[in-house]
Protein backbone atom coordinates (compact mmCIF):
# COMPACT_ATOMS: atom_id res chain seq x y z
CA UNK A 1 0.00 0.00 0.00
CA UNK A 2 1.14 3.62 -0.70
CA UNK A 3 1.68 6.20 2.11
CA UNK A 4 -1.71 6.15 4.26
CA UNK A 5 -3.53 8.62 4.50
CA UNK A 6 -4.84 7.95 8.44
CA UNK A 7 -3.33 5.26 10.52
CA UNK A 8 -5.03 4.09 13.47
CA UNK A 9 -2.48 1.97 16.45
CA UNK A 10 -3.60 0.13 19.16
CA UNK A 11 -6.64 2.36 19.45
CA UNK A 12 -8.99 1.72 22.45
CA UNK A 13 -12.20 3.70 22.79
CA UNK A 14 -14.05 3.82 25.93
CA UNK A 15 -17.94 5.51 26.62
CA UNK A 16 -17.50 5.95 30.42
CA UNK A 17 -16.03 2.68 31.69
CA UNK A 18 -17.70 0.72 28.70
CA UNK A 19 -14.87 -0.24 26.21
CA UNK A 20 -16.10 0.05 22.57
CA UNK A 21 -13.25 -0.51 20.76
CA UNK A 22 -10.38 -2.72 21.25
CA UNK A 23 -7.06 -2.17 20.05
CA UNK A 24 -7.39 -1.07 16.32
CA UNK A 25 -5.24 -0.69 14.00
CA UNK A 26 -5.50 0.49 10.08
CA UNK A 27 -4.41 2.29 7.73
CA UNK A 28 -6.70 4.09 5.43
CA UNK A 29 -5.01 5.21 1.67
CA UNK A 30 -5.36 8.70 0.42
CA UNK A 31 -8.18 8.98 -2.49
CA UNK A 32 -9.76 6.11 -1.87
CA UNK A 33 -13.52 5.29 -0.08
CA UNK A 34 -12.87 2.83 2.76
CA UNK A 35 -16.22 1.31 4.22
CA UNK A 36 -16.88 0.19 7.47
CA UNK A 37 -19.52 -2.56 8.38
CA UNK A 38 -21.10 -4.83 10.90
CA UNK A 39 -23.75 -4.96 12.87
CA UNK A 40 -25.40 -2.05 15.08
CA UNK A 41 -23.29 -1.43 18.37
CA UNK A 42 -19.91 -2.92 16.49
CA UNK A 43 -18.05 0.16 17.08
CA UNK A 44 -18.21 1.62 13.62
CA UNK A 45 -19.66 5.08 13.82
CA UNK A 46 -17.33 5.20 17.09
CA UNK A 47 -14.43 4.76 15.26
CA UNK A 48 -15.34 7.52 12.37
CA UNK A 49 -15.85 9.65 15.43
CA UNK A 50 -11.94 9.26 16.48
CA UNK A 51 -11.27 10.47 13.45
CA UNK A 52 -12.05 14.05 13.61
CA UNK A 53 -11.76 14.13 17.61
CA UNK A 54 -15.53 15.07 17.37
CA UNK A 55 -16.40 12.40 20.80
CA UNK A 56 -14.52 15.55 22.51
CA UNK A 57 -18.00 17.76 22.94
CA UNK A 58 -18.92 15.12 25.65
CA UNK A 59 -17.02 14.75 28.80
CA UNK A 60 -17.21 11.00 29.36
CA UNK A 61 -15.81 9.67 26.76
CA UNK A 62 -12.20 8.40 26.52
CA UNK A 63 -9.85 7.52 23.08
CA UNK A 64 -6.60 5.85 23.77
CA UNK A 65 -3.80 4.61 21.14
CA UNK A 66 -2.21 6.45 18.26
CA UNK A 67 -4.08 7.87 15.36
CA UNK A 68 -1.56 9.76 12.29
CA UNK A 69 -3.03 11.76 10.18
CA UNK A 70 -0.64 12.19 7.46
CA UNK A 71 1.93 11.12 10.16
CA UNK A 72 0.97 13.10 12.64
CA UNK A 73 -0.84 11.69 15.67
CA UNK A 74 -3.69 13.40 16.50
CA UNK A 75 -5.14 12.04 19.89
CA UNK A 76 -2.00 13.76 21.45
CA UNK A 77 -2.94 16.81 23.79
CA UNK A 78 -2.20 20.19 22.51
CA UNK A 79 -3.67 19.23 19.03
CA UNK A 80 -6.00 21.90 17.47
CA UNK A 81 -9.42 20.48 17.15
CA UNK A 82 -10.43 23.53 15.01
CA UNK A 83 -7.61 22.74 12.55
CA UNK A 84 -8.04 18.79 12.43
CA UNK A 85 -11.57 19.72 12.08
CA UNK A 86 -10.89 21.92 9.01
CA UNK A 87 -8.80 19.03 7.49
CA UNK A 88 -11.51 16.28 8.41
CA UNK A 89 -15.08 17.02 7.70
CA UNK A 90 -17.77 14.81 8.64
CA UNK A 91 -21.54 14.24 7.43
CA UNK A 92 -23.90 12.27 9.57
CA UNK A 93 -26.83 10.01 9.43
CA UNK A 94 -29.43 12.58 10.04
CA UNK A 95 -29.39 15.73 7.20
CA UNK A 96 -28.19 18.56 9.63
CA UNK A 97 -29.16 21.46 7.88
CA UNK A 98 -28.62 25.12 10.09
CA UNK A 99 -31.67 27.17 10.93
CA UNK A 100 -30.41 29.51 8.24
CA UNK A 101 -30.70 30.31 4.55
CA UNK A 102 -29.28 27.92 1.81
CA UNK A 103 -26.57 30.32 1.03
CA UNK A 104 -25.66 30.79 4.81
CA UNK A 105 -25.44 27.08 5.63
CA UNK A 106 -22.64 27.24 3.00
CA UNK A 107 -21.02 30.20 3.90
CA UNK A 108 -21.32 29.28 7.84
CA UNK A 109 -17.96 26.94 7.10
CA UNK A 110 -16.12 29.30 4.87
CA UNK A 111 -16.41 32.19 6.84
CA UNK A 112 -14.92 30.65 9.69
CA UNK A 113 -11.30 30.25 7.93
CA UNK A 114 -11.38 32.80 5.15
CA UNK A 115 -12.84 36.54 4.62
CA UNK A 116 -14.11 36.42 1.40
CA UNK A 117 -15.46 38.90 -1.07
CA UNK A 118 -18.94 38.95 -1.40
CA UNK A 119 -18.20 37.67 -5.01
CA UNK A 120 -15.86 35.35 -4.38
CA UNK A 121 -17.92 33.94 -1.41
CA UNK A 122 -20.69 33.48 -3.78
CA UNK A 123 -18.50 31.86 -6.04
CA UNK A 124 -17.02 29.15 -3.36
CA UNK A 125 -21.00 28.45 -2.19
CA UNK A 126 -22.10 27.99 -6.11
CA UNK A 127 -18.98 25.66 -6.52
CA UNK A 128 -19.83 23.56 -3.23
CA UNK A 129 -23.26 23.08 -4.17
CA UNK A 130 -22.50 22.54 -8.24
CA UNK A 131 -19.64 19.80 -6.87
CA UNK A 132 -22.18 17.98 -4.63
CA UNK A 133 -25.04 17.74 -7.34
CA UNK A 134 -27.56 20.11 -5.70
CA UNK A 135 -27.03 23.47 -7.66
CA UNK A 136 -29.40 23.05 -10.28
CA UNK A 137 -31.82 22.30 -7.94
CA UNK A 138 -31.67 25.12 -5.44
CA UNK A 139 -30.05 28.07 -7.87
CA UNK A 140 -33.35 30.18 -7.76
CA UNK A 141 -33.83 29.65 -3.81
CA UNK A 142 -30.61 30.53 -2.39
CA UNK A 143 -32.66 32.49 0.27
CA UNK A 144 -34.80 29.85 1.31
CA UNK A 145 -34.07 28.06 4.79
CA UNK A 146 -31.83 24.76 4.30
CA UNK A 147 -34.86 23.51 6.06
CA UNK A 148 -37.36 23.58 3.85
CA UNK A 149 -35.33 21.21 1.44
CA UNK A 150 -36.20 17.76 0.72
CA UNK A 151 -34.20 14.98 3.14
CA UNK A 152 -31.78 13.84 0.37
CA UNK A 153 -31.45 17.46 -0.62
CA UNK A 154 -30.42 18.39 2.91
CA UNK A 155 -28.00 15.28 3.43
CA UNK A 156 -26.44 16.95 -0.62
CA UNK A 157 -26.36 20.47 1.49
CA UNK A 158 -24.57 19.18 4.38
CA UNK A 159 -21.81 17.38 2.00
CA UNK A 160 -21.42 20.99 0.04
CA UNK A 161 -21.33 22.24 3.45
CA UNK A 162 -18.50 20.03 3.96
CA UNK A 163 -16.56 20.24 0.95
CA UNK A 164 -16.87 24.07 0.59
CA UNK A 165 -14.02 24.47 3.78
CA UNK A 166 -11.80 22.39 1.26
CA UNK A 167 -10.94 19.20 3.90
CA UNK A 168 -8.64 15.99 2.80
CA UNK A 169 -10.78 13.66 4.69
CA UNK A 170 -14.55 13.34 4.67
CA UNK A 171 -15.97 10.83 7.07
CA UNK A 172 -19.26 10.11 6.39
CA UNK A 173 -21.59 8.49 9.13
CA UNK A 174 -24.42 6.21 7.66
CA UNK A 175 -25.03 9.37 5.05
CA UNK A 176 -27.96 7.55 3.23
CA UNK A 177 -29.75 5.40 6.22
CA UNK A 178 -32.63 8.54 6.31
CA UNK A 179 -32.81 8.37 2.49
CA UNK A 180 -35.33 6.61 -0.40
CA UNK A 181 -33.47 4.38 -3.10
CA UNK A 182 -33.09 7.39 -5.17
CA UNK A 183 -31.56 9.97 -3.16
CA UNK A 184 -29.06 7.54 -1.94
CA UNK A 185 -28.26 6.31 -5.49
CA UNK A 186 -27.55 10.06 -6.15
CA UNK A 187 -24.95 9.91 -3.26
CA UNK A 188 -23.13 7.15 -4.18
CA UNK A 189 -22.53 8.54 -7.51
CA UNK A 190 -21.31 11.75 -5.66
CA UNK A 191 -19.11 9.49 -3.48
CA UNK A 192 -17.65 8.14 -6.39
CA UNK A 193 -16.80 12.00 -8.00
CA UNK A 194 -15.33 12.89 -5.27
CA UNK A 195 -13.06 10.13 -4.34
CA UNK A 196 -10.29 11.83 -6.97
CA UNK A 197 -9.88 14.29 -4.34
CA UNK A 198 -10.83 13.03 -1.01
CA UNK A 199 -10.46 10.73 1.15
CA UNK A 200 -13.22 8.88 1.82
CA UNK A 201 -14.50 6.49 5.24
CA UNK A 202 -17.63 5.83 5.18
CA UNK A 203 -20.10 3.93 7.90
CA UNK A 204 -22.63 1.87 6.24
CA UNK A 205 -25.45 -0.69 7.27
CA UNK A 206 -26.02 -1.47 4.02
CA UNK A 207 -23.34 -4.45 2.72
CA UNK A 208 -24.48 -3.83 -1.03
CA UNK A 209 -23.78 -0.15 -0.92
CA UNK A 210 -20.15 -0.91 1.19
CA UNK A 211 -19.31 -3.66 -2.32
CA UNK A 212 -20.82 -0.48 -4.44
CA UNK A 213 -18.99 2.46 -3.39
CA UNK A 214 -15.88 1.32 -1.79
CA UNK A 215 -11.99 -0.13 -2.50
CA UNK A 216 -11.46 -1.47 0.71
CA UNK A 217 -14.01 -2.69 3.82
CA UNK A 218 -13.39 -3.32 6.72
CA UNK A 219 -15.72 -5.43 9.12
CA UNK A 220 -16.32 -4.90 12.80
CA UNK A 221 -18.22 -6.91 15.65
CA UNK A 222 -18.09 -5.90 19.14
CA UNK A 223 -15.59 -3.58 19.07
CA UNK A 224 -13.10 -5.81 16.74
CA UNK A 225 -11.56 -4.84 13.82
CA UNK A 226 -12.23 -8.55 12.28
CA UNK A 227 -11.11 -8.26 8.84
CA UNK A 228 -9.94 -5.28 6.24
CA UNK A 229 -9.18 -5.59 2.83
CA UNK A 230 -9.51 -5.03 -0.40
CA UNK A 231 -13.78 -4.80 -1.03
CA UNK A 232 -13.58 -7.35 -3.44
CA UNK A 233 -11.90 -9.62 -1.45
CA UNK A 234 -13.86 -9.21 1.66
CA UNK A 235 -16.90 -9.95 -0.49
CA UNK A 236 -15.89 -12.75 -2.59
CA UNK A 237 -13.15 -14.22 -0.52
CA UNK A 238 -13.18 -13.49 3.26
CA UNK A 239 -10.43 -14.86 5.20
CA UNK A 240 -12.59 -14.95 8.48
CA UNK A 241 -15.93 -17.20 9.30
CA UNK A 242 -18.00 -14.02 10.93
CA UNK A 243 -17.01 -11.74 7.55
CA UNK A 244 -18.29 -15.01 5.87
CA UNK A 245 -21.37 -15.12 7.50
CA UNK A 246 -22.16 -11.17 7.47
CA UNK A 247 -21.84 -10.69 3.93
CA UNK A 248 -24.03 -13.56 2.71
CA UNK A 249 -26.69 -12.64 5.34
CA UNK A 250 -25.85 -15.33 7.91
CA UNK A 251 -26.29 -12.70 10.72
CA UNK A 252 -25.86 -9.39 11.51
CA UNK B 1 -66.41 -11.43 15.09
CA UNK B 2 -67.67 -10.58 18.72
CA UNK B 3 -65.82 -8.16 21.02
CA UNK B 4 -68.67 -7.16 23.67
CA UNK B 5 -66.47 -9.07 26.11
CA UNK B 6 -67.34 -7.74 29.76
CA UNK B 7 -63.59 -6.30 29.41
CA UNK B 8 -64.16 -4.85 26.61
CA UNK B 9 -67.70 -2.86 28.43
CA UNK B 10 -65.55 -1.76 31.28
CA UNK B 11 -62.97 -0.41 29.62
CA UNK B 12 -65.73 1.49 27.43
CA UNK B 13 -67.28 2.87 30.26
CA UNK B 14 -64.10 3.59 32.09
CA UNK B 15 -63.29 5.72 28.97
CA UNK B 16 -66.34 7.98 29.37
CA UNK B 17 -65.85 8.40 32.82
CA UNK B 18 -62.57 10.12 32.06
CA UNK B 19 -63.45 12.06 29.46
CA UNK B 20 -66.63 14.09 30.91
CA UNK B 21 -64.13 14.41 34.29
CA UNK B 22 -61.95 16.19 31.82
CA UNK B 23 -64.58 17.92 29.87
CA UNK B 24 -65.95 19.13 33.41
CA UNK B 25 -63.02 20.16 34.71
CA UNK B 26 -62.00 22.05 31.78
CA UNK B 27 -65.63 24.21 31.44
CA UNK B 28 -65.07 24.70 35.42
CA UNK B 29 -61.37 26.25 34.59
CA UNK B 30 -62.88 28.20 31.46
CA UNK B 31 -65.94 29.54 33.12
CA UNK B 32 -64.12 31.02 36.08
CA UNK B 33 -61.74 32.69 33.83
CA UNK B 34 -64.45 34.06 31.50
CA UNK B 35 -66.40 35.68 34.71
CA UNK B 36 -63.22 37.00 35.78
CA UNK B 37 -62.48 38.62 32.48
CA UNK B 38 -66.14 39.67 31.37
CA UNK B 39 -66.17 41.31 35.20
CA UNK B 40 -63.08 42.97 34.55
CA UNK B 41 -64.33 44.24 31.22
CA UNK B 42 -67.57 45.82 32.15
CA UNK B 43 -66.25 47.57 35.37
CA UNK B 44 -63.26 48.58 34.04
CA UNK B 45 -64.12 49.98 30.37
CA UNK B 46 -66.11 52.58 31.86
CA UNK B 47 -63.17 54.42 33.62
CA UNK B 48 -60.74 54.13 30.66
CA UNK B 49 -60.73 57.73 28.92
CA UNK B 50 -57.79 60.16 27.57
CA UNK B 51 -57.54 61.23 30.99
CA UNK B 52 -56.67 57.82 32.50
CA UNK B 53 -53.40 57.86 30.40
CA UNK B 54 -52.77 61.60 30.25
CA UNK B 55 -53.54 62.67 34.39
CA UNK B 56 -52.35 61.84 37.55
CA UNK B 57 -53.62 59.56 40.20
CA UNK B 58 -55.98 62.40 41.58
CA UNK B 59 -57.19 62.84 45.65
CA UNK B 60 -60.15 61.10 46.70
CA UNK B 61 -63.28 62.60 45.34
CA UNK B 62 -61.67 64.30 42.23
CA UNK B 63 -61.23 63.66 38.48
CA UNK B 64 -57.51 62.28 37.72
CA UNK B 65 -55.90 59.38 35.85
CA UNK B 66 -53.62 56.88 35.74
CA UNK B 67 -50.08 58.24 34.20
CA UNK B 68 -47.78 57.87 36.86
CA UNK B 69 -48.50 54.58 37.92
CA UNK B 70 -48.07 53.23 33.82
CA UNK B 71 -45.07 55.91 33.62
CA UNK B 72 -43.58 53.58 36.53
CA UNK B 73 -44.77 50.32 35.81
CA UNK B 74 -43.18 50.57 32.40
CA UNK B 75 -39.98 51.87 33.74
CA UNK B 76 -39.46 49.53 36.50
CA UNK B 77 -40.50 46.96 34.22
CA UNK B 78 -38.04 47.95 31.23
CA UNK B 79 -35.23 48.12 33.67
CA UNK B 80 -36.05 44.77 35.70
CA UNK B 81 -36.08 43.24 31.89
CA UNK B 82 -32.79 45.06 31.01
CA UNK B 83 -31.26 43.32 34.38
CA UNK B 84 -32.46 40.08 33.89
CA UNK B 85 -32.75 39.52 30.48
CA UNK B 86 -28.65 39.28 29.85
CA UNK B 87 -28.40 37.20 33.17
CA UNK B 88 -31.32 34.75 32.71
CA UNK B 89 -29.82 34.10 28.81
CA UNK B 90 -26.33 33.56 29.67
CA UNK B 91 -27.30 31.25 33.16
CA UNK B 92 -29.53 28.90 30.90
CA UNK B 93 -26.59 28.83 27.98
CA UNK B 94 -24.37 27.72 30.61
CA UNK B 95 -26.95 24.91 32.02
CA UNK B 96 -27.86 23.89 28.65
CA UNK B 97 -24.59 24.32 27.01
CA UNK B 98 -21.26 23.98 28.81
CA UNK B 99 -23.02 22.18 32.54
CA UNK B 100 -25.63 19.70 31.37
CA UNK B 101 -25.07 17.02 33.95
CA UNK B 102 -22.11 18.28 36.17
CA UNK B 103 -22.97 18.73 39.87
CA UNK B 104 -22.56 22.65 39.83
CA UNK B 105 -25.25 22.58 36.90
CA UNK B 106 -27.44 20.41 38.69
CA UNK B 107 -27.23 22.22 42.07
CA UNK B 108 -27.74 25.72 40.20
CA UNK B 109 -30.78 24.32 38.81
CA UNK B 110 -32.47 23.74 41.57
CA UNK B 111 -31.83 26.63 43.20
CA UNK B 112 -32.98 28.41 39.75
CA UNK B 113 -36.34 25.75 40.32
CA UNK B 114 -36.42 26.87 43.70
CA UNK B 115 -36.52 30.55 43.19
CA UNK B 116 -38.91 30.40 40.41
CA UNK B 117 -41.36 29.28 42.81
CA UNK B 118 -40.51 31.40 45.58
CA UNK B 119 -43.09 33.92 46.96
CA UNK B 120 -42.87 37.05 45.57
CA UNK B 121 -43.26 38.80 48.42
CA UNK B 122 -39.86 37.05 49.99
CA UNK B 123 -38.15 38.75 47.05
CA UNK B 124 -39.15 42.07 47.56
CA UNK B 125 -37.98 41.24 51.68
CA UNK B 126 -34.96 40.97 50.15
CA UNK B 127 -34.88 43.70 48.21
CA UNK B 128 -36.31 45.60 51.40
CA UNK B 129 -33.00 44.65 53.70
CA UNK B 130 -30.44 45.20 50.82
CA UNK B 131 -31.78 48.51 49.27
CA UNK B 132 -34.16 50.09 51.44
CA UNK B 133 -33.73 49.52 54.76
CA UNK B 134 -31.88 52.53 56.36
CA UNK B 135 -32.25 54.36 53.16
CA UNK B 136 -35.72 55.39 51.69
CA UNK B 137 -37.83 53.39 48.81
CA UNK B 138 -37.02 53.94 45.32
CA UNK B 139 -37.79 52.82 41.52
CA UNK B 140 -34.57 51.00 41.90
CA UNK B 141 -35.38 48.89 44.64
CA UNK B 142 -38.55 47.78 42.55
CA UNK B 143 -36.87 46.93 39.42
CA UNK B 144 -34.19 44.88 41.23
CA UNK B 145 -36.66 42.88 42.98
CA UNK B 146 -38.70 42.50 39.59
CA UNK B 147 -35.44 41.42 38.17
CA UNK B 148 -35.19 38.77 40.47
CA UNK B 149 -38.50 37.04 39.89
CA UNK B 150 -37.92 37.57 35.98
CA UNK B 151 -34.35 35.71 35.69
CA UNK B 152 -35.49 32.61 36.74
CA UNK B 153 -37.96 32.35 34.27
CA UNK B 154 -35.74 33.64 31.37
CA UNK B 155 -32.76 30.91 32.71
CA UNK B 156 -35.67 27.89 32.48
CA UNK B 157 -37.01 28.84 29.23
CA UNK B 158 -33.56 29.66 27.63
CA UNK B 159 -32.10 26.67 28.94
CA UNK B 160 -35.20 24.24 27.44
CA UNK B 161 -35.43 25.90 24.12
CA UNK B 162 -31.63 25.25 24.20
CA UNK B 163 -32.03 21.45 25.31
CA UNK B 164 -34.31 21.34 22.65
CA UNK B 165 -31.49 21.86 19.75
CA UNK B 166 -30.53 18.05 19.01
CA UNK B 167 -27.03 17.61 19.55
CA UNK B 168 -25.90 16.20 15.81
CA UNK B 169 -26.94 20.00 14.99
CA UNK B 170 -23.66 21.10 17.23
CA UNK B 171 -21.77 17.82 16.39
CA UNK B 172 -22.16 18.86 12.55
CA UNK B 173 -21.18 22.66 13.15
CA UNK B 174 -18.35 21.49 15.66
CA UNK B 175 -17.32 19.60 12.68
CA UNK B 176 -17.00 22.00 10.52
CA UNK B 177 -14.31 23.26 12.93
CA UNK B 178 -15.86 25.52 14.84
CA UNK B 179 -15.28 27.01 18.21
CA UNK B 180 -17.65 26.42 20.91
CA UNK B 181 -18.89 30.11 21.53
CA UNK B 182 -19.33 30.69 17.54
CA UNK B 183 -21.68 27.05 17.33
CA UNK B 184 -23.77 28.29 20.20
CA UNK B 185 -24.23 32.04 19.38
CA UNK B 186 -24.27 31.46 15.55
CA UNK B 187 -26.08 27.71 15.34
CA UNK B 188 -27.68 26.71 18.69
CA UNK B 189 -28.99 30.31 19.61
CA UNK B 190 -30.33 30.77 15.87
CA UNK B 191 -32.12 27.37 16.37
CA UNK B 192 -33.62 28.42 19.47
CA UNK B 193 -34.56 31.97 19.18
CA UNK B 194 -38.29 32.33 18.99
CA UNK B 195 -38.07 30.40 22.33
CA UNK B 196 -35.50 32.03 24.12
CA UNK B 197 -37.77 35.28 22.90
CA UNK B 198 -40.71 33.72 24.00
CA UNK B 199 -39.10 33.08 27.59
CA UNK B 200 -38.66 36.78 28.13
CA UNK B 201 -41.97 38.33 26.83
CA UNK B 202 -43.45 35.87 29.22
CA UNK B 203 -41.08 37.00 32.22
CA UNK B 204 -42.20 40.85 31.18
CA UNK B 205 -45.65 39.02 31.95
CA UNK B 206 -45.18 37.86 34.87
CA UNK B 207 -43.37 40.94 36.83
CA UNK B 208 -45.69 43.53 34.90
CA UNK B 209 -48.80 42.02 37.58
CA UNK B 210 -46.51 41.91 40.64
CA UNK B 211 -47.76 43.54 43.79
CA UNK B 212 -45.82 42.29 46.94
CA UNK B 213 -41.78 43.04 45.77
CA UNK B 214 -43.39 46.76 44.97
CA UNK B 215 -45.10 47.39 48.22
CA UNK B 216 -42.07 47.09 50.02
CA UNK B 217 -39.49 48.27 47.25
CA UNK B 218 -40.82 51.51 45.20
CA UNK B 219 -43.68 51.66 47.32
CA UNK B 220 -45.89 54.13 45.67
CA UNK B 221 -46.17 57.96 44.48
CA UNK B 222 -49.15 59.92 44.37
CA UNK B 223 -47.46 62.51 42.40
CA UNK B 224 -45.56 62.59 38.91
CA UNK B 225 -41.72 61.77 39.56
CA UNK B 226 -39.32 60.15 36.98
CA UNK B 227 -36.66 59.89 39.97
CA UNK B 228 -35.41 56.58 40.15
CA UNK B 229 -33.98 57.57 43.51
CA UNK B 230 -37.67 58.41 44.92
CA UNK B 231 -40.78 56.27 45.43
CA UNK B 232 -42.60 55.85 42.65
CA UNK B 233 -46.34 54.04 41.64
CA UNK B 234 -46.96 51.07 39.52
CA UNK B 235 -50.37 50.07 38.75
CA UNK B 236 -50.65 47.43 40.95
CA UNK B 237 -49.62 49.23 44.14
CA UNK B 238 -52.04 51.70 42.85
CA UNK B 239 -55.03 49.32 42.40
CA UNK B 240 -54.09 47.90 45.69
CA UNK B 241 -54.25 51.02 47.55
CA UNK B 242 -57.31 52.51 45.46
CA UNK B 243 -59.30 48.66 45.79
CA UNK B 244 -59.51 48.86 49.03
CA UNK B 245 -60.54 52.41 49.56
CA UNK B 246 -64.10 53.80 50.40
CA UNK B 247 -63.85 56.38 47.44
CA UNK B 248 -66.13 55.70 44.17
CA UNK B 249 -63.38 57.28 41.66
CA UNK B 250 -60.69 55.72 43.79
CA UNK B 251 -62.33 52.11 42.92
CA UNK B 252 -63.21 53.03 39.42
CA UNK B 253 -59.40 53.90 38.39
CA UNK B 254 -58.40 50.78 40.10
CA UNK B 255 -60.70 48.76 38.14
CA UNK B 256 -59.24 50.68 34.62
CA UNK B 257 -55.88 49.97 35.89
CA UNK B 258 -56.86 45.75 36.45
CA UNK B 259 -57.96 46.09 32.81
CA UNK B 260 -54.73 47.62 31.63
CA UNK B 261 -52.90 45.32 32.89
CA UNK B 262 -54.94 42.59 31.86
CA UNK B 263 -54.82 43.36 28.69
CA UNK B 264 -51.01 44.49 28.35
CA UNK B 265 -50.42 40.65 29.18
CA UNK B 266 -52.97 39.70 26.41
CA UNK B 267 -51.14 41.52 23.89
CA UNK B 268 -47.76 39.72 24.80
CA UNK B 269 -49.05 36.42 25.73
CA UNK B 270 -50.47 36.76 21.90
CA UNK B 271 -47.38 38.50 20.44
CA UNK B 272 -45.38 35.94 22.59
CA UNK B 273 -47.25 32.99 20.47
CA UNK B 274 -46.73 34.38 17.09
CA UNK B 275 -42.69 34.07 17.79
CA UNK B 276 -43.46 30.78 18.16
CA UNK B 277 -45.66 30.13 15.15
CA UNK B 278 -43.46 32.15 12.91
CA UNK B 279 -40.72 29.53 13.27
CA UNK B 280 -39.31 28.31 10.42
CA UNK B 281 -41.46 24.47 9.94
CA UNK B 282 -38.81 21.14 10.17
Amino acid sequence: MSEAKISVQNLDFYYGRTKALKNISMDIAPNSVTAFMGPSGCGKSTLLRVLNRIYELYPNQRATGKVFLDGRDILIGGTDLNLLRAKVGMVFQKPTPFPMTIFENIAFGIRLYESLSPSALRDRVTMALERAALWGEVKDKLNASGLSLSGGQQQRLCIARTIATNPEVILLDEPCSALDPISTARIEELIEELRSDYTIAIVTHNLQQAARVSQKTAFMFLGELIEYGDTEQVFENPRQERTKDYVTGRFG
Amino acid sequence: MTVSTSRYRRRLWVNRALMSLSVIAAVAGLTALGIILTILFQKGIGGIDARVFTEMTPPPGSDGGLLNPIYGSVFMTGVAVIVAMPLGILAGTYLAEYGRDARVAVIIRLINDVLLSAPSVVVGLFIYELMVRGRHFSAWAGAMALAIIAVPVIVRTTEDMLRLIPDPLREAATALGAPRWHVISKVAYQAARAGIVTGILLAIARISGETAPLLFTALNNQFWSTDPNAPMASLPAVIFQFAGSAYKNWQDLAWAGALIITAAVLVLNIVARLFRTAEPKR
